[in-house]
């Protein structure tokens, strides 16, 4: 199908991507990397007034090293980042799960904010961002603010941007020293949304576990360490706690099954780097 | 950049493998469409309209693309590089091409064209692909046909080819 009619304005600068986006309120969309956005269009999923293209803003192009954070602007491209001579060593669990979002064919034009902003409850990058306690700014005319992966992500496709605001950039707390991470996905073929995708991070207090493609946005929970007696039990615990469905690709069972051996199999692996 | 108004067409310039071309694009038209219908370019395919398949993927820029995911208006300015620009000047086809005729890596060739750009857009890249790199990177496109074996034959040959240089 194709789109219905919108305006379209190519942004030359933050301020005015900003300011048009406050003016179209619930009617503006950001389109950046398009691999999210394109398709809810041209199924007519949705139908805004105004498209606002943040690519041609140079401020949001840029990956910025912090003190402790990576900073990831609104127009930098998942292949991009996925370039980066930094990646492996300041993201290694963004590193291992980038090869898993979509494809080579999408990661070249489609945003990290972008994945971020659209929220599909089984996509990587808000899974990992979640994982890792990330931090998302959230721009509008006037206003700055960030808010915790955790508190963003609200639901399937749902999240605390609020008409006018658009994501600036997203910020990754950078690999700690003693600490392992892992990624593992099953998915139909490589490069579709996950059946199940698990994130660990495993410090020498904690075992972190995030799953994504069962509940209705990506779930993390504080496990005991594998090698803990009661470590079964607190996982099955929390496979059950995700609520999984059936659907067309796989059953609840299977879903809770996944959880158990990824989430072992991610956490095992990310204590094992740690080491 | 002017606001582009909806129900309107506004000019669109861009470089089509090299060569200038302009045409006329409402805000919400799709890249396949123009080049399609506008600049009358058929040989980028339109399949699932959303992403999915891989058939529109063209390159912008040099980075792959999916056409269906593009808006025209977007593409203003750029290097557009699209399955019509493999062949050599006199029509000789691409050592790519050539290893597609030679494998049988087509049947319908609804697939092709975007095929055809990936692997090239690899091959460039990453000239030593190895098979396993190559399967990686055909998962970004369906084929109804061949069970992509040939193709992925084809592009085996087309890049010891490419290495060899038996291609000038
Ligand atoms: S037509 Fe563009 S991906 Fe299928
Ligand atoms: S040759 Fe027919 S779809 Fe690929």
């Amino acid at each position: 199908m194709k789109p219905a009619p919108f305006d379209y304005l190519k942004a030359d600068s933050l301020s005015e991507a900003a300011e048009a986006l406050a003016e179209a309120g619930e009617d503006g969309r950001v389109i950046a990397g398009g691999q999210s956005l394109m398709p809810m269009l041209n199924m007519r999923l949705a139908k805004p007034s105004l498209l606002v293209d943040i690519m041609g803003v140079d401020e949001l192009g840029r990956i910025a090293e912090e003190k402790d954070t990576i900073r990831i602007g609104a127009g930098v491209r998942q292949a991009k980042l996925q370039a980066w001579d930094g990646l492996s060593r300041h993201l290694p669990l963004v590193a291992a799960a980038l090869p898993w979002v979509g494809h080579a064919q999408t990661r070249s034009r489609g945003t990290v904010c972008g994945s971020v902003a659209h929220a599909d409850p089984s996509a990587e990058l808000p899974l990992v961002l979640t994982a890792l306690k990330g931090g998302i700014v959230l721009r509008a005319r006037r206003r700055t603010r960030t808010v915790s992966a955790s508190d963003f992500f609200l639901g399937m496709m749902a999240t605390d941007l609020k008409p006018g605001e658009m994501i600036e950039s997203v910020s990754f707390p950078k690999a700690a020293p003693s600490t392992g991470y892992a990624f593992r996905e099953i998915g139909r073929r490589h490069g579709d949304f996950a059946i199940v995708a698990c994130a660990a991070v495993v410090d020498a207090s904690e075992a972190r576990l995030a799953v994504g493609g069962v509940a209705d946005r990506p779930m993390v929970r504080t496990l005991p360490l594998p090698v803990s007696g009661d470590f079964d039990d607190a996982l099955n615990e929390f496979a059950w706690a995700l609520n999984a469905r059936d659907d067309l690709h796989a059953s609840a069972r299977y879903r809770r099954e996944l959880v158990r051996r990824l989430g072992r199999q991610s956490l095992e692996e990310a204590a094992r780097c740690r080491a | 950049m002017p606001r582009l108004t909806s129900g309107r067409r506004h000019t669109v310039r861009f470089t089509l493998n090299g060569r200038p071309v302009s045409g006329e694009a409402e805000p919400r038209m799709l890249l396949t469409d123009f080049l399609r219908h506008v600049i009358g370019a058929t040989g980028t395919h339109v399949g699932c309209e959303h992403g999915v398949c891989g058939a529109c993927t063209v390159r912008i820029d040099g980075a792959l693309a999916r056409s269906c995911l593009t808006l025209a208006v977007q593409a203003e300015g750029a290097d557009v590089r699209t399955v019509e620009g493999l062949a050599g000047a006199d029509d000789t086809l691409s050592p790519l091409q050539e290893a597609f005729r030679q494998n049988f890596g087509l049947q319908c060739g609804f697939c092709t064209p975007g095929i055809l750009m990936s692997l090239d857009a690899l091959l460039q890249e990453t000239p030593d692909a190895s098979e396993e790199e190559i399967r990686e990177h055909l998962s970004g496109h369906l084929c109804r046909c061949t069970g992509y074996g040939p193709i992925v034959r084809a592009a085996v040959a087309a890049a010891r080819s490419l290495r060899e240089g038996s291609h000038a």
